[in-house]
């Protein structure tokens, strides 16, 4: 079809036409940061966590009373706990995965070395493996005999003891991979706090952190250390995902059997957690799908409004065209051609547009790139919008009856 | 002229229903976005303390070894044990309060409330004067109490509300971690926000339950609630927090003017040389000294998705103005037979544009007040998210004035262009044309 009339047409409309280019970059441009920004929190809200995420419950306890024997009244609670008909395996754990908060430490790969290589989250507590189900890449998990109580790790820094450390540690793939790619990390040394030594022993698929997670997601360790409850603590039991909640139930009813004098703080599923971990990310990406949402019906309205007032304008050359031999089809054609023409100047400039955004985001709200995708995507939408919108009103031109023609104004 | 000029509007509005709602919908929507988002961005960033915030500093001093130092590194944003203790008593300011916040098992007097965790804020004599906080009943404590660890509390006007139905409480007892304590004050309205004073359990969280005196908590070994950075090998063993290398206390102070800020500056490097030189600072002096919108700014407390938002709803005001514009101008054109017309008969170019211009106003005036209505709903959504600043999202006065201000400026801006474009006819070619 030969476009060169629809432009000498729009020569005439210049200001409006530029409008509805305007408007449709506009819409193009912020679309695409949207949809890609939206893209980029529910691939969060799905990251693997490396844990049997649906089959873990946890209770956090506190006691009433500041009393002594903590670790001994933790181990009553555990034994407890491992009679609850159905829980298959039982610990008590300083921090879980998107838990909120959480102990950290900063790695380094040699004593000497005063800046910090990466920092980690660091979760201990015993028989992790088999209660949390992280499974093993390589290397082995913890023997009994390698677990020490968190107040002997604590008196033993506060004397400059440093033997009485425990050192083996297992650190996520994706840890070892940063630390050392390409290498086998079994048997290699990292370095806390001022040049205490750690080695790897095992390396662990996967295991996220419980927050922070602009400092690696996946940069986690674990420590052969035994936890004390505390309001800050999780006891953690692993059943099948059906009797979760007959589980958690008997289990809080056997630790208040056990030992009234304290308050439950909290207690719930591990999907549960999870889901109030992302509730702000979740909300974001509703607000940033309804703000789409309302921007395309804006712009299909906008286009239908002017496709309207070009049609009803030309009413009368669209009369002489069909008097002269157009068919419908021809001026349904045309009026669908200049809309395709005009949405694909707008996808030009909105393009460019999007890049810019992508760029101001970049600097100020740690957004990485725009990937190439994401430009196809938003250029199909419009193109999609502004020719169903533009349907409507293209029909109704080639309605236009040639008598039009004959008939003064 | 005006009542003519608004009869012409109101005609040529009602011809065409569906573009004219189009139009108001396009503007209303677009406001309402944009002032929810502003409202809540405005909200957020707020002074906690209105009259009070420029005279209240928080100092930040550098105990830290050397590691990852570099020139100009900011210093931690807590301070330790020795430090806070020292700032605290050199009572160089004119008033000074250390703090910290933590959870206390509260055992209510009454069988029908189980016992639970109140937030705690552990703090000294000076917090309340400094921070102007209201008393309902009673008063805070003095540093008498201070010193002698007395076992006293304040309690907050809800607590009170949940344990003694609101009556005045003075000189009941309070169980807290199976001690009894004295209550002594409780709190009138004071919801600071943010919570400057104590970010670390949420810039916009609840408020405490209870303050306890600052050393009667350690005395107890209550529990400290927040974020504990260590350095060394010290680990943070929360039962040694006097002992260990970690920063875990927050320390305000109130310095009148500009003289007190730069001598306490002063002080604060003095007292970080002096440790330098007896080596226990390895960093040279290294202070902060940032008042209350300094510190908010620096912490960054305002989320920011909600910066983003207001962005998205700015940017989706400026299509639904393109929108406006695009459809104003079509209509306008489209009379371009009767405003030659009217030309033709007298009409002056300053008279079309006066009554093009009230038609557009119209548009913007009716989308104006339907823009509010839908930030008022947006504003109700948002208090229905379960993000802790939620329930802080109202309309303020001042939100009010920049509503109506941002959609007159819309429209007119809107209406503006094309009634320019169209009273600019060309009455003669426009007659001989039709």
């Amino acid at each position: 079809m030969d476009i060169k009339p629809i432009f000498s047409t729009l020569q005439r409309h210049k200001f409006t036409a530029c409008l509805l280019i305007m408007e449709i970059a506009l819409t193009c441009a912020i679309v695409c940061n949207a949809i890609f920004l939206i893209g980029q929190r529910l691939q969060l809200m799905q990251t693997p966590t490396g844990i049997a995420e649906h089959e873990l419950v946890y209770v956090q306890m506190a006691d009433i009373s500041d009393r002594p024997d903590v670790m001994a009244r933790t181990e009553a609670d555990l034994a407890a706990l491992r009679q609850v008909p159905g829980a298959k395996s039982v610990m008590l754990i300083n921090q879980l995965p998107f838990g909120g908060s959480s102990s950290n430490m900063d790695i380094k790969l040699s004593p000497e070395q005063t800046k910090t290589t990466i920092s980690v989250a660091q979760y201990m507590g015993e028989n992790m493996l088999s209660t949390l189900g992280v499974h093993l890449v390589a290397g082995r998990d913890f023997r009994p005999d390698e677990f020490v109580d968190i107040d002997k790790v604590y008196a033993a820094l506060r004397a400059g003891d440093l033997t009485a450390i425990p050192k083996p540690v297992l650190i996520t793939q994706a840890m070892a991979e940063r630390l050392w790619p390409g290498q086998n990390p079994l048997g290699k040394q990292l370095y806390v706090a001022q040049g205490i030594p750690l080695t790897v022993i095992g390396v662990m698929k996967e295991l996220v952190r419980p927050n922070q997670r602009n400092n690696g997601l996946h940069y986690s360790l674990f420590n052969p250390v035994r936890m004390p409850m505390s309001s800050g603590t999780y006891y953690v039991l692993r059943c099948a995902s059906q009797d979760r909640e007959q589980v958690l139930r008997s289990a809080v009813v056997k630790l208040r059997k056990l030992d009234p004098n304290r308050i439950v703080l909290d207690k719930g599923t591990w999907d549960e957690m999870r889901r109030d971990y992302f509730r702000d990310d979740r909300a974001m990406a509703g607000i940033l799908v309804s703000v789409c949402l309302a921007l395309l019906i804006v712009t299909a309205l906008g286009i239908v409004g002017l496709a309207s007032f070009w049609v009803a304008q030309r009413n009368r050359s669209i009369g002489v065209r069909r008097a002269l031999g157009a068919t419908r089809g021809n001026i349904l054609h045309y009026f669908q051609t200049e809309n395709f023409l005009l949405t694909t100047m707008g996808i030009g400039l909105g393009m460019v547009l999007a890049y810019g955004i992508n760029l101001f985001l970049i600097v100020h709200y740690e957004v990485p790139r725009l990937p190439l995708m994401y430009f196809p995507i938003g250029a199909l939408l419009l193109w999609m919008i502004g020719q169903a919108a533009v349907l409507g009103p293209a029909l109704r031109a080639a309605g236009v009856p040639p008598v039009v023609a004959t008939r003064s104004v | 002229m005006f009542g003519y000029y608004l009869d012409l509007a109101v005609h040529s509005l009602k011809r065409n229903k569906v573009l004219t709602g189009l139009m108001v919908l396009a503007i209303a929507m677009g406001i309402g976005a944009s002032m929810t988002t502003l409202t809540v961005l405005h909200v957020l960033s707020g002074d906690p303390l209105p009259g009070r915030s420029g005279s209240l500093y928080t100092p930040q001093i550098d105990p830290l070894d050397l590691n990852n130092y570099a020139p100009g590194v900011e210093p931690p944003d807590q301070l330790s044990w020795i430090d806070g203790n020292y700032l605290l008593k050199a009572k160089r300011a004119t008033r000074q309060a250390l703090m910290t916040e933590g959870m206390v098992p509260l055992q209510p007097a009454q069988p029908s409330i189980d016992p639970f965790h109140a937030v705690a804020l552990y703090t000294t004599a000076d917090f309340f004067p400094m921070f102007g906080v209201p008393f309902q009943y009673g008063n805070g404590w003095g540093n008498a109490d201070d010193d002698a660890k007395a076992r006293v509390v304040v309690i907050s006007a809800k607590l009170n509300d949940k344990l003694f139905g609101g009556k005045n409480s003075v000189g009941k007892e309070l169980r807290l971690q199976e001690k009894a304590f004295r209550i002594i004050g409780v709190l009138g309205d004071w919801h600071p926000q943010p919570h400057f004073y104590q970010l670390y359990m949420g810039s916009y969280a609840d408020d405490e339950d209870i303050f306890v005196p600052f050393f009667t908590s350690r005395d107890l070994h209550m529990e400290h609630d927040g974020s504990t950075d260590c350095w060394g090998n010290s680990g943070g063993d929360p039962n040694n927090l006097e002992h260990v290398n970690c920063t875990w206390l927050q320390f305000w102070v109130q310095l009148d003017t500009p003289q007190a800020v730069a001598a306490y500056k002063s002080f604060l490097v003095n007292y970080s040389q002096e440790q330098h030189d007896n080596g226990r600072f390895a960093r040279s002096p290294n202070v902060r000294l940032r008042n209350v919108m300094q510190w908010l700014d620096y912490q960054q407390v305002v989320p920011s998705d909600t910066r983003l938002q207001a962005w998205l709803a700015i940017s989706f005001l400026v299509v639904c103005l393109v929108n406006t514009v695009g459809l104003m101008l079509a209509k306008f054109m489209r009379r371009a037979g009767e405003l030659s017309v009217r030309r033709a008969l007298g009409a002056s170019q300053r008279a079309l544009f006066g009554q093009l211009l009230m038609e557009s106003g119209i548009v913007g005036c009716v989308g104006g007040v339907a823009g509010l209505l839908l930030a008022l709903l947006g504003l109700w959504l948002v208090r229905q998210q379960p993000a802790d600043y939620a329930k802080i999202a109202h309309m303020d006065a001042s939100m009010l004035v920049v509503t109506f201000a941002l959609s007159i400026c819309a429209s007119l801006l809107a209406g503006l262009l094309p009634a320019w474009r169209a009273c600019r006819v060309t009455p003669a070619l426009q007659l001989k044309a039709n």
